[in-house]
């Protein structure tokens, strides 16, 4: 295969004006911190810093929370659907305007490539909200009793991995239903939420209804285990959503969690191979491997594992890694250090746990925090590259003969968020998708997301959906 | 029950009296503890001894739900419906001592036991029907922006643990083991503590009405010895504290949280009422699968 050279193509970053440093969002306004600590933000990518960012402390929280108890009782779930409608209709509108911008913070904030921060993660955005507006005078109808009230006051606190479109999962059927919240972005990926605030002011937003407080682990406690808050959404580990889960326990919170995985994407020997590669590729190397439900255990059929390895090979070959803004890249930057050195961590214990490992020919630049797309084969069920979630761009490659041994290694893990199934046989996508022990299935196609569409795990993958009209019932006293 | 009755001849017949065991995989052990614990009337007359099941006893009746639970979920829905009406039906049929029992343990009216019976036969009925309906009432297909097809289906969640109602012996234990058994779900219900009696007796309904063994497997003993060996068992998807103590819950919704089990924290109500779906809603996941439309 002839390799192609491309010359660089990089998007501008001038559509972004970054201020020097960033108050928290709180009751419709910026405001700094009450202790002053703030902290910095950095591109993975070169590790310059982007700007200050002010952390949250229990103070902060208290006030982000109180002024959205007044938002929530004085105006907004008072306010008829209609009016919430229109706002997120302007709110979805504004993002769309402020499209490439938002993408190009997002890629410098995150590492994540361009052309999957323009052409996935803000367009979904924009859809999430439009899609959600249009539930906000229509809850009578959503199957959840003929009044549905809101909780009250929502504590979110979403990960580094789609900073904006966890924002806007979150917010956007919390608001459609007629709650407030107080949002805590990740510490790394602070940047597009705050860009998110200035929306809400553009869009009239009424204030206190939306507060962002930024901050890392101890903020996000102080926010999950406020005692004002009514309701508890978090996506990240299944680490910490247990200790979320534990906290909530003997309150009266509504919680949902949307936590790790370990998905299985299973190949049968009769599965269009080349689509099947294509697959693989971006279960497992989009966004860097950095998702929840990455096909990170690839399962292929005996008879055809040395052809589908030997594309995949061939194919990783092709992968290009580097610049984030460079349209032409496929992969980008780890998020932070401390992911790197997880990777690096899992991937040397899947090496002397004796799993084969390989990766392409991949020169990686000498600043920022990379890691090249890697496969391991020779793997079986017991070693940890198997079991645990690595959140990098590293593929577990295993093989099963028969459809009931596949459904048996599928599901052996405590995690159960996704699963991908490859075969022209229409009869066993639908066998294996009932067999599945997980909450997003993948039939002869991988990572596709859409706002009708419930996302979120069985088992300790977490539990209630996010998307589409079961969204909703997250946020609804129901 | 009469425990005896004076014969056409004089002499008084000595009633046979009933070993209330456990109900584990469709056989009914005697704890494997060698316990047993003095269950009594309204008044505090003898009845008789119960089970004192333990922690091993527990973990034998999740391994009986785990290995029901595969056949169990892929049962047809219609198959589900007609075994849940089937049990209706055999309560039916033994109307008469399940108002006596319900009467003995709870010290109830003679009307008031029989409400509570008929409830509990009308409930397994309510459930029944809902067996194929709640897919297409919670399933949805979904218009994504994109050539695919795209549909959601609720799926049971696996095993289900139940700390049955402490006041309702009959009502409120069928209450809370319908709604997770009708959408395909096994169970380990642990009885009311202080009247275990009638739960016991419907086990031996199940066991005779096409329920399959392990499907429901009913415990007796003490809630505070035997419920966090549940909340905290690891192959135990979910949790219905509703015989729990406010206090004693607080600490196994902890213990769940281990696992993420899904909590059910309802508390006592008016079993009475007709169910809402929240309670057959708690067991069930939603699976969303995608297939590409094309040529």
């Amino acid at each position: 295969m002839p390799k192609f050279e491309y010359a660089p193509a990089p998007e501008s970053r001038a559509i972004v004006s970054l201020r020097e440093s960033y108050g928290l969002f709180i009751d419709g306004e910026f405001t700094p911190g009450l202790d002053g600590r703030v902290f910095k933000t950095i591109s993975p990518a070169t590790e310059e810093v982007l700007a200050e960012v002010t952390e949250a402390g229990p103070a902060d929280v208290d006030r982000a929370v109180t002024a959205a108890r007044k938002a929530y009782e004085h105006t907004w779930a008072a306010m008829p659907g209609t009016a919430r409608a229109k706002y997120l209709f302007r709110i979805a509108r504004i993002v769309q305007e402020k499209a490439r911008e938002l993408a190009v913070l997002e890629s410098l904030d995150n590492g994540k490539p361009i052309r999957e921060s323009r052409d996935v993660d803000i367009p979904l955005v924009a859809a999430h909200f439009f899609y959600y507006a249009g539930w906000a005078d229509k809850l009578e109808y959503a199957g959840y009793g003929p009044a549905p009230r809101p909780l009250g006051v929502a504590g979110q606190v979403i990960p580094w991995n789609f900073p904006l479109l966890m924002l806007a999962w979150k917010i956007a059927p919390a608001l459609a239903c007629g709650n407030t919240v107080v949002l805590k972005p990740a510490e790394t990926t602070p940047l597009t939420a705050l860009a998110f605030a200035e929306i809400c002011q553009q869009a009239d937003l009424p204030p206190g209804v939306v507060n962002i407080v930024t901050g890392a682990g101890e903020t996000g406690r102080a926010l999950v285990t406020h005692p004002g808050i009514d309701k508890v959404a978090f996506t990240g580990s299944t680490e910490v959503g247990k200790e979320i889960a534990r906290a909530c326990a003997p309150t009266r919170k509504k919680l949902t969690l949307e936590l790790g995985g370990k998905a299985a994407n299973i190949v049968f020997e009769d599965a269009p191979i080349d689509q099947a590669v294509e697959g693989i590729v971006n279960g497992i190397f989009f966004n860097q491997g950095h998702v929840c439900c990455a096909g990170s255990r690839l399962l292929v059929q005996e008879s055809v594992q040395d052809e589908v390895l030997a594309a995949l090979r061939r194919r990783l070959g092709t992968l290009r890694l580097g610049d984030p803004l460079d349209k032409n890249t496929d992969v980008g930057a780890i998020n932070s250090a401390a992911q790197l050195a997880r990777i690096r961590e899992l991937s040397d214990v899947g090496e002397a746990e004796g799993a084969q490992r390989w990766s392409p020919p991949c020169d990686l630049p000498v600043k920022g925090f990379w890691f090249p797309p890697t496969l391991f084969t020779g793997v079986s069920q017991a070693h940890r590259i198997a079991r645990e979630e690595i959140f990098g761009p590293v593929l577990s490659v295993l093989t099963f003969r028969t459809p009931a041994e596949a459904v048996e290694k599928a599901n052996n893990t405590p995690y159960g968020l996704s699963a991908g199934v490859w075969t022209d046989k229409g009869s066993l996508i639908l066998w294996m998708a009932s067999r599945l022990r997980a909450g997003v299935v993948w039939a002869n196609t991988f990572n596709k997301f859409d706002p009708t569409s419930p996302f979120g795990g069985y088992k300790e993958s977490g539990y209630g959906r996010e998307g589409g009209r079961h969204g909703l019932e997250a946020y609804l006293d129901a | 029950m009469p425990d005896s009755a004076v014969r056409a001849d004089g002499a008084a017949r000595i009633a046979v009296r009933k070993t209330y065991k456990l109900y584990i995989g469709g056989a009914f052990p005697r704890s494997e503890s060698g316990r047993s614990y003095v269950v009594t009337d309204h008044k505090g007359r003898f009845l008789a001894n119960a089970a004192m099941g333990s922690r091993k006893d527990a973990r034998d009746a999740v391994t009986a739900a785990r290995k029901a639970f595969a056949g169990w979920s892929a049962a047809t829905a219609y198959n589900r419906g007609q075994v849940l009406y089937r049990v209706a039906e055999l309560l039916e049929g033994r109307r008469a001592q399940f108002v006596a029992e319900v009467r003995t343990a709870e010290g109830l009216g003679p009307r008031h036991a029989e409400a509570l019976v008929d409830a509990a036969i009308d409930r397994w009925v309510w459930y029944a029907g809902w067996a194929d309906k709640i897919a297409q009432v919670r399933g949805a297909a979904n218009p994504v922006a994109g050539p695919y097809f795209n549909f959601s289906l609720p799926e049971p969640t696996g095993v289900v643990a139940v700390i049955a109602p402490e006041a309702s012996s009959l009502l409120g234990f069928v209450s809370v083991v319908a709604p997770a058994v009708v959408s395909g779900n096994t169970v380990v219900a642990l009885a009311s503590e202080r009247f275990p009696l009638p739960a016991v007796s419907l086990s031996e309904v199940l066991a005779t009405s096409d329920v399959p063994a392990g499907v429901i497997n009913v415990l007796t003993g003490r809630t505070a010895e035997i419920a966090p060996w549940l909340a905290s068992h690891m192959d135990v998807n979910a949790i219905d504290l509703s015989g729990a103590p406010d206090s004693l819950a607080d600490d196994l919704a902890v213990a769940a949280a281990e696992n993420l089990k899904r909590v059910v924290r309802a508390g006592d109500q008016d079993w009475t009422l007709t169910p809402r779906l929240d309670r057959m809603l708690a067991y069930l996941e939603t699976k969303t699968v995608w297939h590409p439309a094309g040529t």
